[in-house]
């Protein structure tokens, strides 16, 4: 087998060394009922590198890749171009193979990335401090809720219906144990008024901004009530491109952003792994879950960085950590620090423009088409389109020839007649006027 | 020009003469050089310090006159540097030398499993089929991707022996959760309010977190002087409250333990569930079915067991293998097969008969870019490579056991170990040299060192897995380091302990005042001056 370099040879020269008879000897402790013979297990055997690589290829041949077709789907995962030399940096071994840096010494290249990382993740969502990521932007909220309850001493959540509902139903499940969940109902391309439900026993607000929907939320109000009751404001973000145009949550009062960073450096993966960013506010650090890494200095003066804060965490804290995260995504948040080094300010502020302006283009052309509606009047990269027929089979047609048309809203809140005919389409960059005309040209003829 | 003692040019003439170069360069008696690099050793700023308003893509300047932003449009610049591509490459190629990995090196952390990450896992899983695959695309145009998750579900079950697993937890910790909440419902179902979890002082510091994390109180079980989990002192501790035992094997250890299947059989009389972590699985994997040793829920490492790379600290995936009493409640998504091909059920209200879902672990369906290196990985080694891989994991370490033990202490070092061997510090009593020194010290013979202070059951532990990646020429020089390091502190020649590493690109770096006052960003120069 390639991957394993002791011989036969080696194997008994190792046994005579430990003095065991074979290799059993050294499972002793194992149950005899409980050793298996190889046969037990209904699995191929070993194969040569182009044997599986045949096998792997045939799976993927029997799926239609974004790239592939003019591509519409969004609702927290966004097809973006990524810069070949991210892919080409992120697999360098030294990246690649290393582990959580829990040696700073040789592991400065892991630090003083994960350093940068956090400054950039606190620029752009206008916060104080972020942490060195988590595993994605639906976890992300989640723990943004778990700490808001430690931080408020308080158990309810309010999640606004333009929640993506993945992120919801995720929250329910995770901080739903500690107090109620209350989410609000679907107002599709309008804000609903969660003002009112905040109270004295509210831990916190959920506004995602653009929301499912695509509408642009302004959180200052909500923020300003939530603080008024004693509340924090947590802001989602599910497409970071987004905050190359928009006024950042931090700028708006939130008190902790979670967001999904996909979209910069990372690929769609078919939902995973993506990279989730936590920031808040300096006052909130010690209540922060997840990695952080700090500035410090080695005997010598030199500069240098370091896990930090680390009685927050599960290894020292055990079951009084903030949170159990231990492996985060590292390598997605490399991806994510080196195509935004690559973009700069310029070229993350002209990327957000081009993408709203496809939207824009994009959804003029669509709401023209007879019985089809555009939602909300303030949207980014996506929005959503009301048809005059439901949605879900439209799409599917519509794939059948070649266009994936977006996601339909029934895909997310199956449960909800009232949104069958919606559809929620984005446009990127990477999107072509010729993909417009598939798109409305398809559209028109299933309609 | 001066000679040092080796007959190598100084360079920097009268050490008088010498004046600080950069700031921070070398003071020690390291060569101090003009630019403060050393050789392939580039000193590199941080990525804002060489902002110099460059653009490293090139993007059309489109306006955007009329927008549909709802005033909400951006008031202030964001702060991000502006780079060239070649600028970009070059910052980040310097930083990924000053990491060790284990392409560059026996990287023996142990319960970490350091191993070969084979390259043909990274292109399958970069196939535009898998790599540029929408989540919420089309299902006819997703088939091969539901196909793959099915045939990685078809591997685990099989390995594991156990009926069923969820998929979609996204690291080790997070299938922990997952398996805790499976329980939690399934207590919850029954009607019962259970709210103790035993959990051994060997234990994972996920595992307590974890329990904590999921809305249960933690209960801690001693350990055995010979480093097992006391199965009596575990047994006396269950009662009507215990809601499930999260007990790891092989250990933290490093050992079996021996009485599984008598522990499982009590705490399921007791009503309760076994959570077993598997974070060590790579030891037992084709050779023991969790399954038969009573396990009702079992996370597996995929970055750990099946070679997915660590990549510094994730992204990793933690499915979780459920057994009959727990498999209703798995989380959505579920994947089901029909007449239409395979299908993702992503809706609670929508669970076909029988299915009782917790709940929803994340968003989307689990981490699909390292199942395509996962399933790569087994399908490479097959279930004999599987099974090999297990066996010569265990053989390497019980192999440094046997020819380090004569200098080293090995507490439990009487018996086999598995695929992970445990030392402590008593070797080290009175020579002046601690775990940590001897530990920095491998640094400066180019290796990662093992695990330090962990398991908590022993003083000064230092615990090494070597994997099944090693050849014995590289075991056999690792064994000589480690155990010439030995002798050198038995012998009391502390100097290359004290204050070690002294070759890497940073010596010892001051953690207490990293959290004293921490610096968790880069500022401009004015505003440091202003918060200041």
């Amino acid at each position: 087998m390639r991957y394993l370099p002791l011989t036969s040879d080696d194997r008994r020269a190792m046994l005579a060394r430990i003095g065991a008879p074979d290799v059993d000897a050294l499972f002793r402790d194992v149950p005899k009922s409980a050793l298996t013979s190889l046969s037990t297990f209904h699995l191929p055997d070993t194969q040569g590198e182009l044997e599986v690589e045949r096998h792997m290829s045939k799976l993927a041949a029997k799926n239609v890749a974004a790239g592939a077709a003019p591509f519409f789907c969004g609702a927290g995962a966004y097809k973006h171009h990524v810069p070949s030399a991210v892919d080409h940096l992120i697999q360098r071994s030294e990246f690649l193979t290393s582990y959580t840096p829990y040696q700073p010494e040789i592991a400065q290249g892991t630090l003083q990335y994960l350093f940068e990382f956090q400054t950039q993740v606190a620029l752009l969502t206008g916060m104080e401090v972020a942490n060195a990521s988590l595993y994605d932007g639906s976890t992300a909220t989640a723990e943004a809720v778990l700490m808001a309850q430690r931080v408020t001493k308080r158990g309810k959540a309010i999640l606004s219906g333009g929640l993506h509902p993945h992120y919801a139903e995720t929250v329910e499940t995770v901080a739903g144990l500690f107090g109620p969940m209350q989410r609000t109902a679907v107002t599709p391309g309008c804000a609903e008024d969660i003002i009112a439900l905040i109270d004295e026993d509210t831990a916190c607000v959920v506004v995602q901004s653009p929301d499912v929907f695509g509408l642009i939320r302004n959180l200052r109000p909500i923020a300003d009530a939530a603080h008024a009751k004693g509340a924090l404001l947590i802001a989602v973000v599910t497409e970071i491109v987004s905050l190359g145009l928009l006024e950042p949550p931090g700028a708006q009062g939130a008190d902790i952003v979670a967001a999904e960073g996909q979209s910069i450096g990372n690929g769609l993966n078919f939902g995973g792994p993506y990279v989730g960013l936590f920031a808040t506010k300096e006052k909130f650090l010690r209540q922060m879950p997840g990695r952080l890494c700090g500035e410090t200095v080695d005997v010598e003066g030199r500069r240098g960085y370091v896990l930090t804060l680390s009685t927050r965490e599960q290894h020292i804290r055990r079951e009084k950590a903030t949170s159990n995260i231990c492996t985060n995504s590292g390598l997605c948040c490399l991806a994510f620090t080196i195509h935004l080094s690559l973009l700069g300010e310029e070229g993350l502020t002209r990327l957000a423009r081009i993408n709203h302006a496809k939207a824009v283009s994009l959804a003029v052309r669509l709401a023209l088409l007879p019985g089809v509606d555009l939602l909300p009047n303030a949207y980014f990269n996506e929005f959503t389109v009301k048809l005059p027929k439901p949605a879900a089979p439209i799409v599917e047609a519509l794939a059948v020839q070649g266009v994936i048309a977006g996601v339909p809203v029934s895909r997310l809140l199956p449960h909800d007649a009232s949104v069958q005919n919606l559809l929620i389409v984005a446009a990127t960059e990477t999107n072509t006027d010729d993909d417009f005309d598939a798109l409305v040209g398809a559209l028109k003829g299933a309609l | 020009m001066s000679m040092n003692n080796q007959g190598r040019p100084t360079g920097a003439g009268d050490p008088n003469r010498r004046r600080p170069i950069a700031p921070g360069t070398v003071t020690s008696e390291v060569l101090g050089t003009i630019s403060g690099n050393k050789g392939l050793d580039h000193e590199e700023s941080l990525i804002f310090e060489l902002d110099h308003g460059a653009v490293g893509v090139d993007l059309p300047d489109v306006k955007v006159g009329d927008d549909r932003l709802g005033g909400m449009r951006r008031s202030a610049r964001i702060g991000l540097p502006g780079l060239s591509e070649p600028e970009v490459i070059r910052h980040y190629v310097r930083l990924s030398r000053k990491n060790y990995a284990i392409d560059s090196g026996l990287y023996p952390l142990g319960s970490c499993t350091m191993k070969h990450n084979p390259r043909l896992n990274e292109k399958m899983a970069r196939l535009p089929g898998f790599g540029d695959l929408h989540p919420l695309a089309p299902a006819s145009t997703t088939q091969g991707a539901l196909e793959l998750i099915s045939q990685l579900m078809n591997w685990l079950t099989t390995l594991t022996g156990m009926p069923a697993v969820a998929m979609s937890p996204k690291a080790g910790a997070h299938g922990e959760l997952c398996g805790m909440l499976a329980i939690r419902a399934a207590i919850a179902a029954r009607g019962e309010n259970r709210k103790r979890v035993l959990v051994p002082e060997s234990a994972h510091g996920t595992n307590p977190a974890t329990a904590a994390f999921a809305g249960f109180t933690v209960d801690e079980v001693p350990a055995k002087p010979n480093g097992h989990v006391d199965a009596e002192a575990l047994k006396a501790k269950l009662g009507p409250d215990v809601a499930a035992i999260m007990l790891t094997n092989p250990n933290t250890c490093g050992l079996f333990e021996g009485d599984i299947i008598d522990i499982a059989k009590a705490v399921h009389d007791a009503g309760a569930y076994f959570y077993c972590d598997g974070a060590n699985f790579n030891a037992i994997a084709g050779k023991v079915r969790p399954g038969d040793l009573g396990i009702d829920a079992m996370h597996i490492n995929l970055h750990k067991t099946f070679s997915t790379p660590h990549g510094g600290g994730g992204p990793g995936a933690g499915p979780v293998v459920l057994s009959a009493r727990l498999a209703a409640y798995a989380p959505i998504p579920l994947l089901v097969a029909d007449d239409k091909g395979l299908r993702l059920i992503e809706d609670m209200t929508a669970a076909p008969d029988g299915a009782k879902p917790f709940g929803r672990m994340c968003a989307f369906h689990g981490q699909m870019g390292m199942f395509s290196r996962a399933l790569t990985y087994m399908l490479s080694h097959g279930r004999d490579g599987v099974r090999q891989a297990s066996e010569d994991a265990v053989l390497s370490a019980n192999y440094i056991l046997a020819s380090l033990k004569d200098v080293m202490s090995a507490p439990f070092g009487d018996g086999p170990c598995m695929h992970e061997v445990l030392f402590d510090d008593s070797f080290l009593q009175g020579t002046g040299v601690t775990t940590l020194d001897f530990a920095k010290a491998m640094i400066d013979e180019g290796y990662h060192p093992m695990t330090m202070y962990f398991p908590l059951v022993v003083h000064g532990a230092m615990l090494i897995e070597p994997t099944e990646s090693e050849s014995k020429e590289s075991l056999d020089r690792f064994i000589h380091v480690l155990h010439t390091l030995s002798e050198e502190a038995l012998a009391k020649n502390v100097a290359r302990f004290v204050g070690a590493p002294h070759l890497a690109p940073r010596r010892r770096l001051d953690e207490t005042a990293a959290a004293r006052k921490p610096v968790l960003r880069w500022k401009p120069d004015a505003l440091k001056q202003a918060a200041e």
